[in-house]
Order: C-alpha cells, then structure tokens, then sequence
C-alpha cells in the first residue's frame, strides 16, 4: 500500500515494543460481537494509482464540463477564469497540508493570508471588518440572521423574494428548530426588487432584513431607504452577494448602510466544483465584532516586539465557550479563501474594476441578442451580468433541449421554484467574461429553434 | 489614489537584545519577511490582463465610484508574495504534524489531479441531471462505500464540515422527536467532548448535561443508564474518545438509550482509528459524522474546506436532508424540494445551498479507492500501532493519566504533571516548533490537566517515530528539569511567542494606513 510506510518487520518490532503479541491485542476494548474476521466483505480491494486514476477519469468524462462549450449558468455559482497561478499557490504544500493556525510561530504564512483576506473582504464589502471565512454563503446567511437575533434580541427576520431560494430553505430549516420568524415568499416576475415593501414592513419585532445584491433575477437597486427604515426600527440590514465580481462595478452595501454583509466568495478564484468547496464572506460594521461567528484572525507582535498574526476573540468560539458560543462552525474554507486572496491580489482594484464592466458589457450584449429570439423578453429593469428571461413557455423542458444542442441555457425557475407555476416561465441567465459572442449567437439560435 | 504603500515597506531593525546578528532586510537567509500586500501593491498594478478595453456602464446611483482601496500586483511579484508566505507555515509536507484529534496524515496528490479533472471541477451545480450523471455516480459510489464501512442504513452527503455534520444528526433527532409528537430537551454529553457538540446541541434548542467520566476514561455506564428518562433526547458519545480510549461500552450505552426513547450521536472525527476494522451501526449508533478531511485525507488546506458526510440508522433515515443523489436503474438522479414530497416527505429539510463538497468527495472516492476494504483496515491499525507505540515509548516521562486503562487507540493522551513548578504545557509545545515538529494538540480534552494529545497517523514511518520520541523525551525531561531556555521557546521559528492577549484587547483584524 503506497500510502503507508511501515514494513511488516517494523510492525513486529513495534508490537513487541508495545508489548502486544499481536494487532488484535490492540484492539481488544472492542466488543466481541463488533469484531470483524477480515476486510469487510462487499468492498473492492487496494488499486493503484494507474487504476484508480482511470475509474475516475471515466467517471468525469460523463459529465459536460462547463468549458466544453456555450455556458451560462449562474444563480449562486459563477464560471470565471481563474489564473493559472492561483491553483498553483494553493497548491504549495504549506498551505494546502496545513491546519489551522494552532500555533501561530509556525503558521504566519496562513495567518497572514487570513489577515489579508479579511481586509480584502472588508474593503470589497464596504464594512469595517470580516472574518477568517465561512462554508458557503448559504451558511453565512443564516448566521447572519442569528447574528442579528444576538444584536437585537428580537427574533423576526424579512427575507426579501429575491433571496436565493436554497439559501432561504436553509434558513426556514434552521429556523424550524431554532423558533426564529422568518417572513418570506416567493419572487414576481417584475423588473424591481420588493425592497420598498421590505422597508414599509420593518417594525419593532425585526431583527433584520435579509437582501440579496445583485438578487436571484439578477435585480440590483439601490438600498440607502431599507437601511435608513431598518436603523429607525432598530433592526439591522443584512445584504447578501452570491457575484461578488458584481462589487468592481456597483457600489457595495456596506457603502449603503448595510450592517452585516454576507457572501458567496467562489467566483474570485475557486470555480465552479459543482457546489462545493466554496467560501463564506462574512463581514460586519465593527461595533458588532464580538458577536460574529467563526474564527478571526488580528495583528498583534511577538516577544521580540516584531509585527506577527493570531486568531483572536475566541472566547466566541466552540472550543473555548462551548454550548454558549456564538456559532458552533470549527472549520472555516481556509484554502478557498486562499484562492479567493490569491486571484483578487492578482487582478488589484484596476483589474477588478475591469473585469466587473466586461461581465456587464457581455451580459448587456446577450440580453439584447436573446430578446431578439420571437417571444422572449428580458425581465430587469437593471442587471450586472445575470438577467432574467421571460419566454413563452416553461423555460425548463427548454433548458433540457438547450442541451441537446450544446448549450448550457442558464438555470430555469422551474428548478428553483418547482411549485410555483406563476414562475415557470423565467429563465436566470448569467454571462461572465468566460462567454463569448460565438457563444451568445449559438445560445440566440438554439433558444429561436427550441421555441419555434 | 496611485498607490496604497504610501508609507513603503519599512523592514524593522531588530533593537539588538539577544540577537546581536541584525540584517538590513529583516531576513535570515532563507527565512524571509513578507510584508503585507497593501504595503507593496498599489491599486493600479494588476496581474491579470483582458483582451478588451472595458465598456462604459449605465448604472447611474449604482456606479461604485469611490475607491475601493484593493491593492494589485503583477504575476510574479503574486507568486513570490505567496511563496513567501508558505513558507512561514509548518505543514505535513514538511514533517510529522501530531496534532490530536484532527487526523494529520499524508494528502495523496493524485486526489488532487482527480479533483481538477474539468468534469469535476468545472460542472456546475445546477446543470440539467443528464449532463452531470458522473458527479452523481461519484457521490452515489462515496455514500455506498460510507454506508458499507460504517455498518449503517444510508447517509446524509451534504455538511459542509464535522461541526455541520453534528448539526445534521442532531437535527435528524431532533425531527424524529418531533415526529413521534415527543419534547425531549436534554442532551448528554461527555465532558471529554469536542467543544462543537455541546455548541451544536444548543444551536438546535437543546439543554446539554455532562455525563460523568469513570476513573479509567470511558463514559460512566451506571450513571448514564440513572440519568436517562423521558426528557433526554440522547447522547452525543465520541468514539474512539479524546482520550485516545475505545467506549467499551458503548453498545451497552445504545441499547439502554434505545431502551429509554433516545437516540445515540456518535461523533466519529476518530473513526481513522477503527475504520475497516469496526462499525459503529453494530454499536447501535443512530448518526456519525465523517470527517472526510480527517479519515479520508482531504487535504486540511490552513483550516479547511472541510466535509462532514452523516450516516444514519434506520430510525433516522426517513430525516435526512435535501439534496441527495439516488439511483434508477442507469441512470442517477437528484433529489431536492420538487421530488422530496414522494420520495423522501419527511426530510427536515436543507443544509446548504447546492449539494456539499463535491471536491471533497472526488477527493475522499480516490482515497478509498486506493486503499480498498483491505487498506482501510491496515490503515486503522497502523494508526493505532503507531499511538500505543509512542504512547509506551514516553509514559515514563510524561505522564499519561489513562496508560493502565489498556491500549490507547490512535491518539496518546499526556498530561502536564511532573513538570517543574513554572513549567507547562505550552512550553513543551513551543520546545517541539525548535525540534522542527508541529505540536500534539493542546489543553484537550479539558478532562485531563495540560493535556497533550498525540497523533501520529498511519502514515509516519517508525524512523520517523523514533525520532520524534527522542525529541519529545528531550523537551519532557528539559521541563521536569526547569530548563529556562524553554520558557522562551521556540528560538528559531519565524516569530517568537506571540501576545494574544493584545491582540483580543486591541483587535486589529483589518489593514488601514494608520496602523
């Protein structure tokens, strides 16, 4: 076995150490009925690297990679190129086998890069500070509404339709078991969001209002009023971004009043990965600092008086306060924080700003060529680069013909709101700086030939 | 703004002291200062370039106008940047990394090739089923392999992480509870116990109480079986358990939860040390996280990404959350909210957005895969030979509380007593980073006083146990000495200790000019 070093003579010399006479001594605290003979039966035996490396070869090529042709999927996970150098550094084995920075002496290089993320975040967010990274944006969301619980000690959160519908199933799970209110619904097919009702709605009650910025129909509006009509009500404005590339072009929610600004970091560096690994953005104004979850990572010096980095303000955490902690997350997505620190060092605010106006250029052109296509309309009254199609039938048996003919349509409403046939009819299209004109005029021509 | 290192780099001289060789840089050959991005960026440089010039927005109100304050610099000087930084870290790659409880092990590369094969890595979740039937197949094959290594009914694939998997199990509890129209509100749990389950417990409305430890380390059967009633909803037993102990007893523990209406949590962040050899379904567990990062070797990556697949009892099963992948036929097929209602009504509902940690999962699959049924076992036991092997190699000079309660499995649990008066165990751990090892883990569990738990892994080979003996018997004995050189450790790491006290008084957690 390639993977384990010991030889047979140094596991005799070493039972022998142990004053064992054989392995079975070793586990001999196991009950007699939970022994097994042998290896357990059923299961395939040790394979090399050769063999395994083809099993799953074959296992990848069934499946349509998003570059093997027109793509334009997104509602919550974005296709972006990602420098060559980005998977390489994450590749350099003291970062990718390391571990949490328990000792910091030996960990400056992960704790630095934490340090220099949350900055990242934080500046990219508008707000004062962020931590070291959650799961997912999913997670990060519902933590954010515990959070406000925490601030305001109310227990009623509005979550605005255009909230991505996994994200808000998440949070009604959690809320099932946790007895917090969450007021939601289902989005319109109208070209603005429903925030102007949200403000009209807060009251005493509300912990917080819960937007998502650009929405799930690709909707970006201004929310300077929510967050005027959510401090009046003394509750706090939640904003949720999925596209954080979004953020080089329109101003950042926390520049808006938002007080805790949550997110979905994989479109800066860690791609696609069909749904996972990904990495949390959770950042807040600093006033609400110590009631964050998950780790955080601050300056501090050493004992020679040099600048160094530790995790800090761990008495929020699990392993110190235990059954009161403010969240019981242990991991964060270190690695994909990386990569996220990694790519947005390489494009800088220049780049980043140029990348976000490609993205709203290209998606600008595929929505004037699709409404092109007899009987389709764009939805939005203003997008970044996802817009939401109206087509004269239910957009979801079309995806599936879309594919046959190569292209990857977008992400219908139909599988995001299975029950809601009022939605049936909207397709979520998103186009990144990966599409090409080619690829709008193949998506335009299959969409007119589908529909015809 | 050209430029956010309006201050410059300014690499500061070391004000003599005990260290009289000062360099103009700050560094020491090899060991090299890395200032931070926003000191030697500047928000016009950029390591990427567009074949475009960007077009001109229309978003009025919108437009961000402001600068951001988001510092760029070209590829290489990004390259050496992180290059740089590595090198300040301790990692596997570089050597023996014993930290208890989090299963350091080698991370095979071609895990890594597989998980960026594009039909991996490059799919996105929301794709139409017929395009994305490998990614299925993948989860499909990894939940069988689970399912069959674990003795249990199904499993639940999509927790982020082990703390997410707990919250998976217990909310499983918690909707089968519900489901027989029960309010159980307490929980049992060791004291021994990660610090995530008793945060787990309350997250989900759960009261926690301890369960008492017997002298040798093992759950206290006969006060656990007095404690059970009609108002606890279960225990939450850690399995082999942090003091490095198999619970003996736990099948006894099951059968008189299930006997009492309750349900039995394992948490299986160890399962490394009995996986191919035992499984928890024939100890009555109703629900077990997997850490894949630990057992399986997903790379830990500076503190995640995690995955922490459940697998679950039949009890459970009927629970489990949305999405999962089943099969019909030839053909894999997903199930979310539309075809939960028949074929999986009772779900308590969704985790996560999408479907877990797809690049865990390829990762883990090629793992198991290499191994086999017979390689898993081999791996158990030799993780578990290793641990007794340092475990009996060093109780004569560090203490080892539970030593005379039989073979440890794979973590060795040591405690702080017989140091010399001033003498702790942080000291032995800083004394270690000079030896060139990362530590064991530290002041875990808190039943034990300085505990040091040590974990060697599977994948050590006995020189390099050896070796690692010598020097830990070294600091031992230098801290039962009062060695003062000790106190000051570590000399030779990139930073010498570091003031954690200032920095959670004065939290500094984000850049700014000022600093």
């Amino acid at each position: 076995m390639r993977y384990l070093p010991l030889t047979p003579d140094d596991r005799g010399a070493m039972l022998a150490a142990v004053g064992a006479s054989s392995i079975d001594d070793l586990f001999s605290d196991v009950p007699e009925a939970a022994r097994l003979d042998g290896p357990i039966a059923g299961l395939a035996m040790h394979a090399s690297e050769l063999a395994v490396e083809r099993h799953m070869a074959a296992l990848a090529r069934q499946n349509r990679a998003a570059g093997d042709g027109p793509f334009f999927l997104g509602a919550g996970a974005y296709r972006h190129h990602v420098p060559a150098s980005v998977d390489h550094l994450i590749q350099r084995g003291e970062f990718l086998t390391a571990y949490t920075p328990y000792q910091p002496e030996i960990a400056q290089g992960t704790l630095q890069m934490l340090f220099e993320f949350q900055t990242q975040v934080a500046r990219l967010f508008g707000t004062d500070v962020a931590n070291a990274s959650m799961y997912d944006g999913s997670t990060a969301c519902w933590e954010a509404i515990v959070m406000a619980r925490r601030v305001t000690r109310r227990g009623k959160a509005l979550l605005s339709t255009g909230l991505h519908p996994h994200y808000r199933s998440v949070a009604r799970t959690m809320a099932n078991y946790t007895g917090d209110v969450l007021v939601d619904g289902d989005p319109s097919l109208e070209a603005g969001t429903d925030w102007a009702a949200l403000a009209a709605a807060v009251d005493k009650e509300t912990s917080c209002v819960v937007v998502q910025y650009p929405d799930i129909l690709g909707r970006i509006d201004d929310m300077r009023a929510l967050a005027a009509a959510c401090q009046a009500a003394g509750a706090l404005l939640i904003a949720v971004v999925t596209e954080p590339v979004a953020l080089g072009l329109i101003q950042s929610p926390g520049e808006m009043g938002a007080d805790i600004v949550v997110g979905e970091g994989q479109s800066i560096g860690v791609g696609l990965q069909f749904g996972g690994p990904y990495v949390g953005l959770f950042a807040c104004k600093a006033k609400y600092v110590r009631q964050m979850p998950g780790r955080l990572c601050g300056e501090t010096v050493d004992a020679n008086g040099k600048r160094g980095f530790v995790l800090t303000l761990s008495t929020r955490e699990q392993h110190i306060r235990r059954e009161k902690a403010t969240s019981n997350i242990c991991t964060n997505s270190g690695l994909c924080a990386l990569a996220f620190s990694i790519h947005m060092t390489l494009l800088g605010e220049a780049g980043l700003r140029q990348l976000a106006a490609i993205n709203h250029g290209r998606a600008k052109a595929a929505a004037t060529e699709l409404a092109k296509v007899p009987g389709v309309s764009v939805m939005n009254g203003g997008f970044f680069n996802e817009f939401t199609l109206i087509l004269p039938k239910a957009a979801r048996p079309v995806i599936h013909q879309l594919a046959e003919k190569g292209v990857l349509g977008g992400v219908s409403l139909g599988r995001l709101y299975p029950d809601n046939d009022g939605l049936a009819n909207g397709l979520v299209v998103a186009v990144t700086e990966t599409v090409t004109e080619e690829d709008i005029a193949a998506f335009a021509a299959a969409l007119k030939e589908v529909l015809a | 703004m050209t430029t956010l290192n309006r201050a410059g780099w300014r690499p500061e001289m070391n004000a003599g002291g005990a260290d009289d060789n000062v360099t103009f840089t700050g560094n020491r050959a090899l060991m090299l200062e890395e200032p931070l991005v926003f000191e030697i960026g500047s928000t016009e440089t950029t390591g990427v370039d567009f074949d475009e010039e960007a077009p001109a927005a229309d978003l009025g109100a919108l437009a961000r106008s402001a600068p951001i304050g988001l510092p760029g610099l070209s590829e290489g000087e990004t390259v050496r940047h992180y290059t740089r930084l590595s090198r300040q870290n301790y990692a596997i790659d570089l050597g023996l990394f014993p930290l208890g409880s989090c299963t350091m092990k080698h991370n095979p590369r071609l895990n890594e090739k597989v998980a960026r094969m594009p039909g991996f890595a490059d799919a996105h979740p929301l794709q139409p089923q017929e395009t994305v039937q490998g990614a299925y197949a993948v989860i499909h094959e990894l939940a069988a392999w689970l399912v069959t290594l674990t003795g249990m009914h199904s499993v639940a694939m999509s927790p982020k992480a082990g703390a997410h998997g707990e919250l998976c199990g217990i909310l499983c509890i918690k909707a089968a509870l519900e489901a027989r129209g029960e309010d159980r509100r307490v929980l049992l749990v060791p004291e021994s116990a990660h610090g995530t389950n008793p945060a787990t417990a309350a997250f989900a409305g759960f009261s926690v109480e301890d369960i008492p430890a017997t002298e040798e380390g093992r759950v206290d059967l006969a006060a656990l079986k007095a404690r059970l009633g009609p108002d606890v909803a279960g225990v939450m037993i850690t399995n082999p358990n942090t003091c490095g102990l198999f619970e003996r007893d736990l099948k006894a523990i099951s059968d008189a939860v299930h006997a009492a209406g309750g349900y039995v949590y394992c948490d299986g962040a160890n399962f490394n040390a009995i996986v191919g050899r035992v499984r928890p379904g024939d100890l009555g567990v109703d629900a077990m996280h997997i850490n894949l990062h630990k057992t399986f070797s997903t790379p830990h990556g500076g503190g995640g990404p995690g995955s922490g697949p459940v697998v679950l009892s039949e009890a459970l099963a009927p629970y489990a959350p949305l999405p999962f992948v089943t099969r019909d036929g030839e053909r894999f097929r997903l199930i979310e909210e539309e075809s939960a209602g028949e074929d999986h009504p009772d779900t308590f509902g969704r985790m996560t957005a999408f479907h877990g940690q797809m690049g865990m999962f390829t990762r883990a699959l090629t793992y198991i895969l290499s191994h086999g049924a017979d390689g898993l076992k081999q791996v158990a036991e030799d993780a578990v030979l290793n641990a007794n092997y340092v475990l009996r190699n060093l109780e004569d000079v560090l203490d080892a509380p539970f030593a005379a309660s039989g073979p440890c499995m794979h973590e060795a649990l040591f405690s702080d007593k017989g140091l010399a008066e001033g003498f702790s165990t942080l000291d032995i751990a800083k004394g270690l980073i000079d030896e060139g090892y990362h530590p064991m883990t530290v002041y875990f569990p808190l039943v034990v006083h300085g505990a040091m738990l040590v974990e060697p892994t599977e994948t050590e080979s006995k020189a390099v146990l050896d070796q690692f003996i010598g020097a830990l018997r070294s600091i031992a004995l230098r801290a039962r000495n009062g060695d003062p050189a000790l106190k000051s450790a570590p000399h030779f790491a990139p930073r010498a200790r570091l003031d954690e006290t200032l920095a959670a008084r004065k939290p500094i957690l984000t850049w700014s000019d000022a600093n």
